[in-house]
């Protein structure tokens, strides 16, 4: 099985050690994994900011990119959920019967980390060592579009050591949303402000979660209040060992 | 599908838009913290309640797939069946009213009033009269309308707008009911406390004098059935029955989407809507009249405002579907942190997001779409599994190819997504931009520097810290490590 791993633009420029994280974790479990750098990014931004025809040379990239691997893995349930649910209804759209084919064959061999490993390798114990309190945030792609959170959830709590505590409302979204938490910043912040109260009450040290873009938002509001919990991709506490 | 394209279909007007875009509106809204009390505490209940009465349901995804069926047979076949609604109310003695749009409606609905010389009417389940500002053109007039639902009673002797679909006075606790009853109530006691029951006492004195002398009541209606020509409300506080029942004329205003084809569809909402609305597994009462009863007119007016405009759009027209059960408002992270009015519009919240924009044409709700973090959980709980995200995405896209249209200078907003999306559709520049943003790092870390950034960083660190930007992209890691390998 040939893998090929979908970083995602943000993980890319900005949190590089979440895509360290995935490839020690995955050859860990000995994956044959690749990193094609043809991949830019998957076109989510521009298709929910409303300019979704530029988006379609990042789709048509995107198929080109993971052509000839079997699977797709990427640290986001967000991205994800674009491919699988949004890419289809731009090719029809467009009329282009042929990129819907193949825009539906990427969709069905793209996956989230999680439901990756539950679901195509069938681990839960993935052999970390984590000795920390950590509360998950199921973010709302994971949630509600890939339902891929309870995967987390039992991949997290086989972890070594760790601690999860219960988070209070923690199916409610954090306010991020992508272009949301610049056009509605207000809104956006005081989701963020119920969130990080959230947080600082569950008394954990790490945030944990699926996205790095939702992660990134509340880590950005953690250290604004001073709050000393800090945040962590899934597949970085999934990664750590003794 | 006749109805595809026809040009110049009436765009909604009347109570459909606010004054200031979304943002400005809900940054207002925020800095009211009573209001974000009574909205949580309100919502939190209401949501509890629903999730219970769904679950206990087995046969709930099946019930909401025909309600969505149901829903899609009659606005594929609207024409058809508000005709045959036509044909069956008038053989059974009411008459039916055409309204393209609310000044049509409301023309119509005067008239009416003013034939029979009353100077006031009795009022229930009336959102769709408060889209076409009924209360102000019966005031112009000189007759007074009297709202009988108690949330709307309270809005309206507030002098406030309904803030919620179904719960119109949400935003208001019972300490501010009481004092809105001790101003504007005639005959009130003034020992009147904030409970509950006596509050209700208080509204059922007032409406009781209403009911018995109002010789005209204008109502809503939730449902329509084409082939029976019977109308139906569901109702909690049995108002609504005296509404229908003790007054010589009944005016119903009705958007031409509540039909129901078949008198069998209704066992399906009965089901779906209370569950949704209120979480009951039943709504007290539900009211039904077929016709007018003898002593009694009934008129019954079909309002179009912009409903046929909404079902021109393949991807929009799906939002007809709703039956104004606000489930998805309770749920909606958004509409708990500002409530309904900063969405300017009767219908707020998600459903009116999507809603709204539809109804007046794009232009005068661009911002309703973006009003939303896409979170999904509106779809989740929607009795009739309106994609309530998607559609939002659809008029986004609507909204900026508006925008383009409007103006020969692109925004800067286009300038971004033109040039990250010239960006990242070649890896080539991509490599390019990623070693820019590591190149920017020093200056990301310093709060100083920061604040010289364009407008779009500065509204991210109002409340947030940006994450620190690493030296190397992954993909300069990965071949790094990629090329150190024999």
């Amino acid at each position: 099985m040939r893998v090929g791993l979908f970083i995602t633009c943000l993980v890319d420029g900005v949190f590089p050690d979440v895509g360290d994280a995935m490839v020690q974790l995955l050859r860990r479990l000995d994956v044959d994994v690749d990193v094609p750098l043809q991949q830019t990014c998957c076109g989510q931004m521009h298709i929910n900011s409303g300019y979704g025809s530029l988006a379609l040379p990042l789709i048509k990239n995107q198929v080109r990119s993971f052509d000839g691997y079997d699977v797709v893995v990427a640290p986001s349930a967000s991205c994800v959920g674009s491919v699988r649910h949004q890419y289809e209804q731009i090719a029809r759209a467009r009329g282009d019967e042929r990129l819907v084919d193949e825009v539906l064959a990427l969709a069905k061999r793209t996956y989230e980390l999680s439901e990756f490993l539950v679901d195509v390798l069938g681990v839960t114990d993935v052999g970390a060592y984590f000795p920390h309190r950590v509360a998950y945030h199921p973010t709302c792609h994971s949630l509600r579009a890939l339902h891929t959170a309870d995967r987390s959830v039992r991949l997290l709590a086989a972890v070594e050591g760790i601690d999860l505590v219960a988070l209070s409302l923690a199916e409610s979204c954090c306010g991020f949303g992508g272009t949301f938490a610049l056009k509605n910043s207000d809104v956006s912040g005081a989701m963020l402000g119920d969130k990080v109260e959230c947080v600082v009450q569950s008394g954990a040290g790490f945030v944990t979660a699926a996205d790095s873009s939702c992660l990134m938002h509340i880590g950005g509001g953690l250290t604004r209040v001073g709050a000393s919990a800090r945040t962590i991709h899934l597949a970085e506490v999934l990664a750590s060992t003794r | 599908m006749t109805f595809l394209g026809i040009p110049g279909a009436p765009r909604g007007v009347g109570h459909l838009r606010g004054d200031e875009p979304f943002p400005d509106a809900a940054r207002e809204a925020l800095k009211n913290t009573q209001l974000r009390d009574n909205l949580r505490n309100a919502t939190t209940t209401i949501r509890a309640k629903r999730a219970a009465v769904v679950a206990e349901l087995p046969d709930w995804m099946e019930l909401r797939a025909a309600g969505a069926a149901i829903k899609d047979d009659v606005l594929a076949n609207l024409e058809r069946y508000v005709l045959e609604l036509e044909a069956n109310v008038t053989r059974r003695g009411g008459v039916v009213h055409w309204a393209r749009d609310a000044n049509e409606a409301n023309a119509i609905a005067v008239n009416l009033v003013l034939e029979t010389g009353a100077r006031e009417v009795v009022k229930v389940k009336s959102i769709a009269t408060q889209e076409i500002g009924l209360n102000d053109a019966l005031e112009a007039v000189g007759i007074g309308a009297i709202e009988t639902d108690l949330a709307e009673l309270i809005v309206q002797l507030g002098h406030d707008w309904p803030s919620h679909i179904l719960a119109p006075a949400i935003h208001r606790n019972r300490s501010e009911i009481r004092d809105i009853f001790l101003r504007e109530m005639p005959d009130v006691d003034p020992e009147l406390t904030n409970d509950p029951p006596a509050l209700a006492e208080a509204a059922r004195r007032h409406l009781r004098k209403k009911f018995l002398s109002a010789t005209v009541a204008i109502s809503g209606a939730n449902f329509a059935i084409a082939e029976t020509g019977t109308l139906a409300i569901v109702e909690s506080e049995g108002n609504g029955r005296m509404c229908l029942t003790l007054p010589r004329t009944l005016i119903t205003v009705m958007g031409i989407e509540k039909l129901l084809a078949r008198w069998r569809d209704l066992e399906v909402f009965l089901q779906l809507l209370p569950r949704s609305a209120t979480g009951e597994r039943m709504n007290p009462y539900t009211s039904m009249w077929t016709g007018a009863v003898e002593g009694q007119e009934f008129h019954l007016i079909l309002l179009d405002n912009g409903r046929t405009a909404t079902l021109a759009d393949p991807h929009g027209r799906a939002a007809l579907r709703c039956i104004r059960c606000s489930a998805c408002l309770n749920v909606c992270p958004v509409y708990e942190r500002v409530g309904g009015h900063a969405y300017g519009s009767v219908y707020p919240g998600p459903i009116g997001a999507v809603l709204s924009p539809q109804l007046t044409g794009i232009d005068d709700n661009a911002s309703l779409p973006f009003a939303s973090t896409l979170c999904g959980a509106c779809l989740e709980v929607c009795p009739v599994a309106i994609d309530i995200p998607s559609m939002l995405v659809h008029l986004r896209g609507r909204a900026v190819e508006y925008r383009q249209q409007q103006s020969r200078l692109p925004s800067g907003e286009s300038v971004v997504m033109s040039s990250l999306g010239a960006a990242m559709s070649s890896p080539r520049r991509w490599n390019v931009a990623l070693r820019l943003l590591s190149l920017s790092r020093r200056v990301v870390a310093n709060r100083t520097l920061v604040k010289f950034l364009p407008g779009d960083v500065s509204r991210w660190t109002k409340v947030r810290d940006l994450p620190s930007i690493p030296r190397e992209s992954f993909r300069a890691r990965w071949r790094h490590q990629t090329q150190a390998k024999p």
